[in-house]
C-alpha cells in the first residue's frame, strides 16, 4: 500500500513540475508576443496621433494628442503602458467602426471560431478515417482514392469552390442558406452570450434560430474542412504506416486481435500522439480567419475584420486582432501539447 | 531431456515442403524453399544466419506474413486440421490461444501506450469471454508465473517502465495465457543482457516443459540451442541442412556425420578451451541449395 502512495505522489509531483514548466513556456511567449506587438506600433510608417486628430489638425491640438498618448515617454514606459492596458481589456478604438476593438473582436472572433471548430471537425470525421483506410490498403485503390481526394482538397481554390457550393447547393438546390451567419428574420430572437450563434440559440432554447445559423454555417464549413480533410487524411495516412509497421503490431496479431482492433485500439492510439499536434496546426490556421471563404460568405469573421482594417491603416484594430491571434496560438499550443501528454505515457 | 513422442501420438504440427515466397518489383525472393519437419511436445531448435528463412518460418505457420509474400506447402497440419485450407478469420483464432510466439525486442513488441497488464489481459480476452476481472485475476497469476515479484504494480505499469528482462517475462506472460500447444520463440533472449539470459530462458523452459507445449527455437546462438532444445534444424538459404539431436552438436566423434554447413557454423564458434588462433570463415556452397 506505501508503496502505491508513493508513486501516486511521485506522479502528482511531476505533473506540478510539467504544469509549471508550461505555464513559464506561455508567460514567455504571451510576452514575447506583446513586444512584437507593440514594436510593430512603433515601426509601422503611420502616425497614430495623425489617425486620431486628422492630418489638418492644428499643431497644438496634435501636440495634446500626442501627450495623451504617452508617446512623449521613453519606448520601455510606453511598453509598460502597453502591456497594463492589454492586460485591462484596453485595446484602444477602431476608427473604421468607432467602437472599441475589444467590442469588435467579441462579435468576430465568434464568428470565425464556429467556423473554424466545424471546420476542423469535418476534418477530424472525415480525413482521420480515409488516412487510416489508405495506410491499410497501401499502394491499392482506397489509397489511391484517398490520394486523389487529398489533392484536390489542396489544390481547389477555396474561392472557386465556396462560389460553386453555393451555386449547386445555395441557389440551385436550395439545401443549405446563402451568405451571412443567420437569416434576417431570425437575426434579434437570439441574445449573444457567448457570441457563437448556434451556442446561444441552442442555451435558449431557440431552436429555429439554431437549425437557421446550422444551414449558413454548414456549407463555408465544408468547404474550409475540405482542407483540413486533405491535410490531416495525408498526415493520418503517414502516421499510420509508420505505427503498423511496428513490431507491437505483429505482437498483437500474434495474440490473435482482430485486424479492427490492432488498427483502431493498437496502431491509432499510437498515431493519435503525432495526429495531434497536427490537428491542431491545422485548426490554428484555420482560427487566424480564412479571409477568402470569409469574404464569398460574407461571414463577419476575424480574417475579415483584420483585413479590412490592415487596408485602412486602422493600427488599433490590426494589433488587436494580431494579439488575438497570437494568444490564441498559444492556447491552442498548451492545449495540443497537455492531450499529446494524456495519450502517451512516456511524456507523462 | 524428455522422451521422444511416442509413435502412437498424433504430432503438434507437420510441414511438408514449405516455401515462402515475396513477389517483389525486381522478382520473386524465396525466402523459405521447401522446408520440412514434425514437431512434437517438444523443443525443436532453427538455427542459421541471418536471412536463412528461420523467421519467415515462424511467420509463416501463423499465416503472418506480411503483404507481397505469399505461403506454399505440400503439407502444413496442425493437429490434424489443414491450415492451407483454413479461412483467414479461422487461423486468427488459433493465433495465441493454439499457437503463439514471443518475439525478439520487448522494447518494440509491446505497446507503448498500454500498460503491460492491459496487453496481457487483452490476449486472455480476445480468446476467452471474460469480465474484466476474471482476465486481470488471470493475468496477475501469469506475471507471478514468469516470476514477477510485485504481479500488482507491474500490471499497470507502461512498457518503458520496465527492463528489458522484465519486459521479456511480460512477453512470455502475455504469450502463454491463453495456454496454446505450440509457442515459436524467435531470437526471445538475443536482445537482452547476458545476465538475465539464462533466467528468462530457464522460465520459458520450465513453463514450456511443465504444459507439455511444443517449442520452436529459433535462434543463431549454437550454444543456447545445443544445451536448450532436443532437435536442431540448421538452415541455410531457406533450407534444411540437416536435423540432428542437440546433443550431436558438441560431440566430436560425431563430426564425421555432419553436414559442411553445420561444422563451418560449429567452427566458427570461438572457444575457451581450445584457443584458436584464427576462427575459420563459413563457406558456403551454393550446390548444397539445389
Amino acid at each position: 500500500m506505501a508503496s502505491s502512495r508513493d508513486t501516486w505522489a511521485g506522479k502528482s509531483g511531476r505533473w506540478g513540475k510539467i504544469a509549471g514548466r508550461e505555464l513559464s513556456t506561455v508567460a514567455i511567449t504571451m510576452f514575447g508576443l506583446l513586444l512584437v506587438t507593440f514594436l510593430i506600433a512603433r515601426v509601422m510608417p503611420i502616425d497614430p496621433v495623425l489617425a486620431v486628430v486628422g492630418d489638418r489638425a492644428p499643431a497644438d491640438v496634435y501636440d495634446k494628442a500626442r501627450l495623451d498618448l504617452g508617446l512623449d515617454k521613453p519606448l520601455w514606459q510606453q511598453f509598460g503602458i502597453y502591456i497594463g492596458k492589454v492586460f485591462t481589456g484596453d485595446l484602444g478604438r477602431s476608427v473604421l467602426t468607432s467602437n472599441t476593438v475589444v467590442d469588435d473582436i467579441k462579435t468576430v472572433f465568434p464568428a470565425t471560431l464556429e467556423l473554424a471548430t466545424l471546420g476542423t471537425l469535418i476534418g477530424i470525421m472525415l480525413g482521420v478515417p480515409l488516412g487510416i483506410v489508405a495506410a491499410v490498403h497501401q499502394g491499392r485503390w482506397p489509397d489511391q482514392i484517398a490520394r486523389v481526394i487529398g489533392l484536390i482538397g489542396y489544390s481547389i481554390p477555396v474561392f472557386w469552390l465556396g462560389l460553386m457550393g453555393l451555386l449547386l447547393f445555395y441557389a440551385k438546390l436550395g439545401w443549405v442558406s446563402g451568405p451571412g451567419r443567420i437569416s434576417v428574420a431570425y437575426q434579434d430572437f437570439v441574445t449573444p452570450i457567448t457570441g457563437v450563434i448556434m451556442l446561444d440559440a441552442a442555451m435558449q432554447g431557440e431552436w429555429d434560430a439554431f437549425w437557421d445559423a446550422f444551414s449558413h454555417l454548414i456549407l463555408p464549413a465544408s468547404v474550409l474542412g475540405l482542407l483540413s480533410v486533405a491535410y490531416i487524411s495525408r498526415m493520418t495516412r503517414s502516421f499510420m504506416i509508420n505505427e503498423l509497421q511496428q513490431q507491437y503490431v505483429i505482437a498483437a496479431r500474434v495474440k490473435g486481435v482482430s485486424e479492427w482492433q490492432v488498427i483502431w485500439g493498437h496502431a491509432l492510439r499510437n498515431a493519435v500522439v503525432p495526429l495531434v499536434t497536427v490537428i491542431a496546426l491545422s485548426y490554428m490556421h484555420l482560427l487566424e480567419g480564412s479571409v477568402l471563404t470569409e469574404t464569398i460568405f460574407a461571414w463577419p469573421g476575424l480574417g475579415r475584420y483584420i483585413t479590412n482594417s490592415l487596408l485602412n491603416a486602422d493600427m488599433n484594430a490590426v494589433l488587436g486582432g494580431t494579439l488575438v491571434v497570437g494568444a490564441v496560438f498559444i492556447g491552442v499550443n498548451l492545449f495540443s501539447d497537455i492531450i499529446g501528454r494524456l495519450a502517451d505515457p512516456r511524456a507523462r | 531431456m524428455r522422451a521422444p513422442d511416442s509413435p502412437t501420438e498424433q504430432p503438434l504440427l507437420e510441414l511438408d515442403n514449405l516455401r515462402v515466397n515475396f513477389h517483389t518489383a525486381t522478382g520473386i525472393v524465396r525466402a523459405v524453399r521447401g522446408l520440412s519437419f514434425t514437431l512434437g511436445r517438444e523443443r525443436l531448435g532453427i538455427v542459421g544466419e541471418s536471412g536463412s528463412g528461420k523467421s519467415m518460418t515462424g511467420r509463416a505457420i501463423l499465416d503472418l506474413i506480411p503483404h507481397p509474400g505469399e505461403v506454399q506447402a505440400d503439407k502444413l497440419v496442425y493437429r490434424g486440421q489443414n491450415l492451407l485450407t483454413m479461412d483467414k478469420g479461422s487461423r486468427r483464432k488459433l493465433r495465441g490461444r493454439h499457437i503463439s510466439m514471443v518475439m525478439q525486442d520487448p522494447k518494440f513488441s509491446l505497446n507503448p501506450v498500454k500498460t503491460v497488464g492491459e496487453q496481457i489481459a487483452e490476449a486472455y480476452r480476445v480468446h476467452h469471454k471474460a469480465s474484466s476481472r476474471e482476465a486481470k485475476e488471470r493475468s496477475l497469476t501469469m506475471l507471478e508465473a514468469v516470476q514477477i515479484r510485485e504481479p500488482a504494480r507491474v500490471y499497470d505499469l507502461y512498457p518503458h517502465e520496465v527492463s528489458g528482462g522484465m519486459g521479456q517475462r511480460v512477453m512470455i506472460a502475455m504469450m502463454l495465457i491463453a495456454e496454446p500447444d505450440i509457442l515459436i520463440a524467435d531470437e526471445p533472449t538475443s536482445a537482452l543482457d547476458v545476465t538475465v539470459q539464462l533466467q528468462v530462458l530457464k522460465i520459458l523452459d520450465d513453463l514450456v516443459t511443465s504444459r507439455g507445449m511444443g517449442l520452436i527455437f529459433i535462434s543463431h546462438d549454437l550454444h543456447l540451442v545445443q544445451s536448450f532444445c532436443d532437435r536442431v534444424i540448421v538452415m541455410y538459404g531457406g533450407k534444411a541442412m540437416e536435423t540432428l539431436p542437440a546433443a550431436e552438436l558438441a560431440d566430436e566423434s560425431a563430426r564425421a556425420h555432419r553436414h559442411p554447413y553445420t561444422l563451418g557454423l560449429l567452427d566458427c564458434l570461438p572457444d575457451l578451451d581450445h584457443r584458436k588462433d584464427k576462427l575459420a570463415t563459413l563457406k558456403r556452397d551454393p550446390a548444397w541449395l539445389a
